[in-house]
């Protein structure tokens, strides 16, 4: 059967026809389409027990999806690149334990930043983790590799690591797909069990197997169908392209390259391949998304016969995302003619919907901090981030999910007045609680905006961990009840919500203040739903 | 044959049903077709693209190479000239005349239309008039697609079956103003 579908729709399809029991997850851009996508499949199915709610954060999602293969069953978690970063711990020991059910973990990572902080390339925690790693170079092979991760993850015992990047998870293609799908695993217990608990006996004990078990890796990637070499005969250059690389480089020739390739997707390096192809040129070139991470590899700290370009010489750009274009100059091929770029156009950055709620918050709080020339607004992760760009410019900071609590307490510790955090609802629960709770433990005198929209908004709409919750959570952490307040942010409600801000300002110790209204997104489709309904 | 399509306008304007329907016409007839997208932070009221690249033969890249295009679809005017840097040089640009300005430093119209005018293909349509004259506020973007298809060289008929069938679950009347968008949108392309 052929479906046209975006390569995060094709991991879904891939896992689901694998037999998967759960999907684990925290929306992120660009991997939130997997789990919607299951999601979606699971209302036409609604006799088949898969998994498929979203999860607090990344960290609850790995655990959980860990749980899952312990008992025997096949479990899928998946997340942006910075998802890594939150569940790591659970990651990396996740490989020292070892699995009973197979279990995949996909990272969806974003070079050139459309959605995100950084440029950290996942494939870094596979190698860190010891574990293989996949990386598709199209939508076929997005849904062809996860049956193949799966059966891979159960015969080697360890998680596996898949990653893609924006442009295979958000580009749709025609998919071959399989027309039945693989019943899922019994329950069972794991053949190891005691080197699941991992007191420092049995993890060295687990440590030790695990890389004793890299050779069989080492195999495994020698023998992937993923990678592959081409035949052609000595040449000036040969090419090394990973993943997507692999069709900005095809693209250029579409017959097959004159020189030597290898295509790889599947990691640990294979060696021998690597080796095989530097005896047949003087000069290499690397093509990889993302960071330098085989490159690095190749290049050691020492001369090698062998010239090695991709992105640390300059071949490739340093950073932002591959494209047609830097892989056409970097093989050395002319560019098509072009017609410059028009100095009549002009930006046209993102900006909050008109009538959002995170506006008036906004508006309320320049109204206010106006007086108050020393104050600092410690922002975070969401569509709210956008309040640091005109008309608002409103933040000094956005680093991580749940930085603005936990700065604005070490800036308030440093002598800063009014500290203040801005952190919408579902970024709050997914790690914000625990920034609050060291809060209140030392009484810090800083002021929490909870933008409740009753949604995770900027990935589209998703459920949110915590909504109709926050009063109880905040007051179980222990915000005093005086000093809770919750406000709808509206235009009209102005000379309230900025009367607030100031009394809680003033008070030398936690505030939370709530304004609560729901996204506009959401609410349009929640009337267009009704509307069909009646 | 090989069509590379890029589809421009702002977050929210309706860009991927254009996609949609251009894409299913191009899987009816068994070709090959890639098509990357934008989702995410960009959505919210900022630049949006999406490039469609159809063809007889297995496609590699997802993205189109600068240059290259052979149509540049457009919502929005200063929206297609953004892309006038991909556009192949004897490419084609079907844009809608309404500027979208949700932006304070939204540049002179006129100027904006003489740069377009200075490219070798330039089709102007006022969807925006068009489906308010005709009552179809909401198939202004398949009006575009109309006034579009000429220079996709996809046969008509393919475009008003594609429209069919991705309209199909809404019912009968979405379905014909659809198809009425996409004649109005190929009749009045001047």
């Amino acid at each position: 059967m052929k479906k046209l579908l975006l390569g995060d729709q094709a991991i879904a399809q891939g896992a689901l026809d694998a037999g998967l029991s759960g999907v684990y997850a925290y929306p992120g851009t660009p991997s939130t389409e997997i789990t919607e996508y299951i999601q979606l499949w699971h209302r036409s199915h609604p006799d088949t027990y898969v998994h498929d709610r979203w999860c607090t954060n990344e960290k609850t999602a790995m655990e959980a999806a860990l749980g899952m293969s312990f008992a025997g069953k096949r479990a899928l978690v998946c997340m942006k690149h910075v998802g890594m970063n939150v569940c790591a711990d659970a990651f990396v020991n996740s490989a020292v334990t070892g699995v009973n059910g197979g279990l995949v973990v996909l990272a969806a990572d974003d070079p050139s930043m459309h959605s995100s902080q950084n440029e950290q390339d996942s494939r870094f925690y596979g190698k860190f983790a010891l574990i293989p790693i996949l990386e598709p170079s199209n939508q076929q092979e997005c849904y062809d590799m996860m049956a193949y991760a799966f059966d891979l993850s159960e015969r080697l015992r360890l998680p596996v690591l898949m990653r893609i990047v924006t442009r295979l998870a958000h580009s749709r293609a025609v998919v071959n797909i399989a027309d039945s799908a693989r019943p899922q695993n019994a329950l069972s217990d794991p053949a190891d069990a005691a080197g699941w608990v991992l007191l420092p006996v049995r993890a060295r004990r687990k440590y030790s197997e695990l890389t004793a078990a890299q050779p069989t890796l080492q195999e495994a990637s020698a023998g992937s169908p993923f990678n592959k070499a081409s035949k052609e005969p000595k040449a000036s250059k040969a090419v090394i392209a990973a993943g997507i690389g692999y069709n900005y480089l095809m693209e250029n020739y579409p017959d097959g390259a004159p020189f030597p390739v290898l295509k790889v997707s599947q990691y640990p390096l294979p060696v021998d391949a690597i080796r095989a192809l530097a005896s047949q040129s003087d000069e290499l070139l690397v093509i990889e998304d993302g960071q330098p991470f085989i490159e690095e590899q190749l290049l050691g700290l020492l001369p090698i016969k062998t010239v090695i370009h991709g992105r640390l010489d300059g071949t490739l750009p340093r950073t932002g995302e591959l494209n047609p274009d830097n892989v056409k100059a970097a093989l050395g091929l002319a560019s098509a003619q072009t017609f410059a770029p028009s100095a009549t156009v002009v930006g046209r950055p993102p900006a909050l919907c008109q009538g959002c709620g995170h506006r008036s918050v906004y508006e309320a709080l320049n109204r206010v901090l106006a007086d108050f020339p020393s104050s600092r607004v410690f922002g975070d992760i969401g569509c709210y981030t956008l309040g640091a760009l005109p008309p608002y410019q409103a933040l000094h900071s956005c680093v991580d999910m749940g930085a603005s609590i936990t700065m604005a307490k070490g800036a308030a510790d440093a002598g800063i007045f009014p500290a203040i955090a801005v952190i919408g609802d579902s970024t709050f629960t997914h790690s914000g609680m625990t920034g609050l709770l060291d809060a209140v433990n030392e009484n810090s005198p800083i002021t929490i905006i909870i933008s409740d929209n009753l949604t995770t908004g900027m990935t589209g709409g998703q459920d949110s961990a915590g909504t109709n919750k926050f009063e109880a959570i905040c007051r179980g952490i222990g915000v005093a009840d005086e000093h809770l307040k919750v406000v709808v942010p509206l235009p009209a409600n102005m000379d309230e919500i900025t009367r607030i801000i100031r009394e809680e300002i003033a008070y030398k110790g936690v505030s939370v203040i709530i304004p609560r209204r729901e996204c506009i997104q959401t609410l349009a489709r929640h009337t267009r739903q009704k509307k069909q309904q009646s | 044959m090989k069509t590379d399509i890029i589809l421009a306008g702002v977050g929210g304007q309706g860009i991927l049903s254009i996609a949609t329907i251009i894409g299913q016409a191009a899987l009816d007839q068994g070709l090959y077709i890639k098509q990357a997208e934008v989702h995410g932070m960009s959505q919210r009221g900022g630049d949006v693209q999406s490039n469609l690249r159809i063809s007889s033969n297995p496609i590699h890249s997802d993205l189109i190479a600068l240059g290259t295009a052979d149509v540049i679809i457009a919502m929005e005017p200063m929206e297609a000239l953004r892309y006038q840097p991909y556009l192949g040089k004897d490419g084609w640009v079907i844009t809608a005349t309404s500027p979208f300005v949700n932006i304070p430093n939204y540049p002179d119209i006129q100027a904006i239309n003489a740069a377009l005018d200075s490219l070798p293909h330039v089709v102007h349509i006022d969807i925006e008039s068009l489906a308010k004259a005709n009552k179809m506020p909401k198939a202004a973007n398949m009006i575009l697609l109309g006034a579009a298809a000429d220079a996709l060289g996809m046969d008509f008929e393919l475009l008003r079956q594609a429209i069919r069938t991705v309209f199909a679950a809404k019912g009968d009347a979405i379905v014909d103003m659809n198809l009425q968008a996409l004649t109005i949108g190929r009749e009045n392309k001047g």
